[in-house]
């Protein structure tokens, strides 16, 4: 299964990562080297076998829906890279 | 009064009760011993001895006040990305290198409770996506064995401060090897608990439905404290198991008479190593002097597809929780893009390392459309198929052995170009992990001078009967709290 310079760059683009031509090309190779690794799971008979999304036997787990203290203004915002006003700050969205 | 730093945690905790020497002494011990030997080691990305000797002052007076615990006073390491308020955590990664925990991690209110000393946050392959503690932005540890050598991964810092006696005892993750694999390498024992034992508030997340919290120790005793301190019901964990965790310290000192013991022959492979075969065919033989029955006809068909399942599930779920990092909210920020879109990018590739890249792109590209069915879904029933075996054998025998991995540590260097023989280094970690099964490595005896780790692995919420398994063969090897000559 060899990923073309394109199918990284797809994959990156989901990702939200630029890469460099340098890693576009190592990617291609190793992560095509690691798909054919991946083929033989292919061969493996799982009809009508349910996935395991996790290991325990627990689903839907609530707690009790109540008013709780939270971060405060300051904490929440004292690792933000950039900040104005209270609120962070960042590029406009919209062009 | 000066080798302080050598002892166990519970011979520590002895010499506490009958006062025989402080928390404070005990504690610049051990920060005397980082200032000897964190500069060929690099166990550590953050050390705390202004808090740590906080801490032993508050644990002397819980001593003159009757009020300590088994690991009150007692120094210990703390995996970098363990949330530690007001500490920096950093998960090894130039993208969270600055960044300053709002909160505690359950596990460290835990040890915190007890009274336990943080000596400092140890060093880990980034995102604990590694084998080697190679792939950490703040450059890699050194075994204690051998400076030359990895301590193993992604908890090597864990395991290498353990055993160079820059603290007593660790806490480390393990997603597919990670407490078991380092603590092998560096002659300890570590125990990987099952899924859900202890709660992963708190914790920088990796791969979700198999991270897990555990020991690194230098005994089997010390392990199942730390793990007692740990364990148990966190409601801020959807996944935490709401059921009373049991008294794991009640398992120690056991007859194992009649345990049944399989051995599974698909963990005994072309490839690894001869030493490490000897070593592990040797100790099956402790186990039957000891009254337990060893079959060594057990077969797991599907233990080889756990590779590829592991590493399709984890990146996947990975590429999901690391979508977080977008230089927005915390963590580092390129600021040179022109469009916000432009900025996210350049600050996840300048943040990222090349092995958590490679990761995202393998995770992104098995849950992208066309491919979901293929890898994503396929792996997930695979892990199925992986479960029933376990399940089967488990009606047959109490706990499995196996070797930990099938090499020794190896050099720096070796491996870190070629991503698939690191991933093979998880070979025998990844299938109770992708199971969700507790395992515990402990050390029996060395090849070429180096630790070999032998692997129990125990039915779910087992971790009782694997101490039983795991203490009764350190007291009869006589190899507990052996460290190696720095």
């Amino acid at each position: 299964m060899a990923l073309t310079s394109e199918e990284v760059l797809h994959i990156a683009r989901l990702a939200r990562m630029s890469l460099t031509d340098d890693e576009v090309s190592r990617f291609a190779a190793q992560l095509s080297g690691i798909l054919d690794h991946f083929a033989a799971l292919a061969a493996v008979d799982t009809d009508g076998v349910e996935p395991t999304a996790h290991p325990l036997p627990l689903s839907n787990v609530m707690r009790a829906d109540e008013a709780r203290p939270s971060l405060s203004q300051a904490d929440a915002l004292a690792n933000a890279p950039a900040q104005e006003d209270g609120y962070i700050r960042v590029r406009a969205v919209l062009e | 009064m000066s080798d302080l730093w050598r002892l166990t945690a519970h011979e520590a905790h002895e010499g506490l009760r009958e006062r025989k020497f402080t928390s404070v002494e005990l504690t610049q011990s051990v920060i005397d011993r980082v200032a000897a030997a964190e500069s060929r080691v690099h166990a550590y990305i953050t050390l705390t001895p202004e808090i740590a000797l906080e801490q032993a002052r508050e644990a002397d007076a819980k001593f003159a006040a009757g009020t300590a615990t088994p690991l009150t006073g007692v120094p210990i390491g703390v995996k970098d990305l363990i949330m530690t308020k007001g500490v920096r955590t950093t998960a090894a990664s130039k993208i969270l290198g600055n960044f300053i925990p709002p909160y505690d991690s359950h596990v460290y209110e835990q040890v915190r409770k007890a009274g336990a000393v943080m000596v400092g946050k140890t060093n880990m392959d980034e995102f604990a996506m590694g084998s080697s503690t190679e792939h950490s932005a703040f450059g890699p540890s050194h075994n204690p064995w051998n400076l030359d050598l990895v301590p193993g991964g992604s908890s090597g810092g864990s395991a290498a401060a353990t055993a160079a006696g820059e603290c007593l005892i660790a806490l480390g993750s393990d997603t597919g090897g990670s407490i078991r694999q380092p603590a092998a390498f560096c002659g300890l024992v570590g125990i990987d608990p099952t899924y859900g034992k202890v709660s992963r508030y708190g914790i920088i997340a990796f791969g979700s439905s198999l991270d897990q919290v555990g020991p690194i120790a230098r005994d089997v005793e010390d392990a199942a404290t730390l793990l007692d301190c740990i364990a148990g019901h966190d409601p801020r964990d959807s996944t935490s198991n709401p059921d009373p965790a049991p008294d794991l310290r009640h398992y120690l000192g056991q007859d194992i008479k009649g345990m049944r013991i399989g051995v599974p022959r698909e963990y005994f492979v072309e490839g690894m190593e001869q030493g490490v075969r000897t070593r592990i065919e040797e100790a099956l033989k402790v186990f039957e002097s000891l009254g337990a029955t060893v079959d060594r006809d057990v077969s797991l068909p599907s233990t080889d597809h756990a590779l590829a399942v592991y590493y399709i599930i984890a990146p996947s779920e990975a590429s999901a929780n690391l979508a977080r990092y977008d230089g927005v909210k915390y963590g580092f920020r390129d600021g040179t893009g022109t469009t916000m879109w432009e900025d996210m990018e350049r600050s996840r590739s300048g943040g990222f390392g090349t092995e958590v890249k490679r990761r995202i792109m393998l995770g992104t590209y098995a849950l992208s459309a066309g491919y979901y069915d293929a890898f994503y879904l396929k792996a997930q029933k695979v892990r199925t198929l992986i479960n029933r075996e376990f399940q089967e054998a488990f009606k047959k025998y109490d706990v499995l052995v196996t070797p930990t991995s099938p090499t020794v540590a190896f050099p720096i260097g070796a491996k870190v170009d070629d991503p698939y023989a690191m991933y093979l280094n998880d070979v025998f970690t990844l299938p109770a992990s992708v199971a969700g099964l507790p395992g515990l490595s402990l050390p029996c005896g060395l090849s070429e001078g180096l630790p070999v780790g032998l692997q129990i692995i125990g039915n779910f919420f087992d971790e009782g009967r694997i101490i039983s398994a795991a203490h009764a063969f350190e007291r009869a090897f006589g190899n507990a709290n052996r460290l190696p000559e720095l």
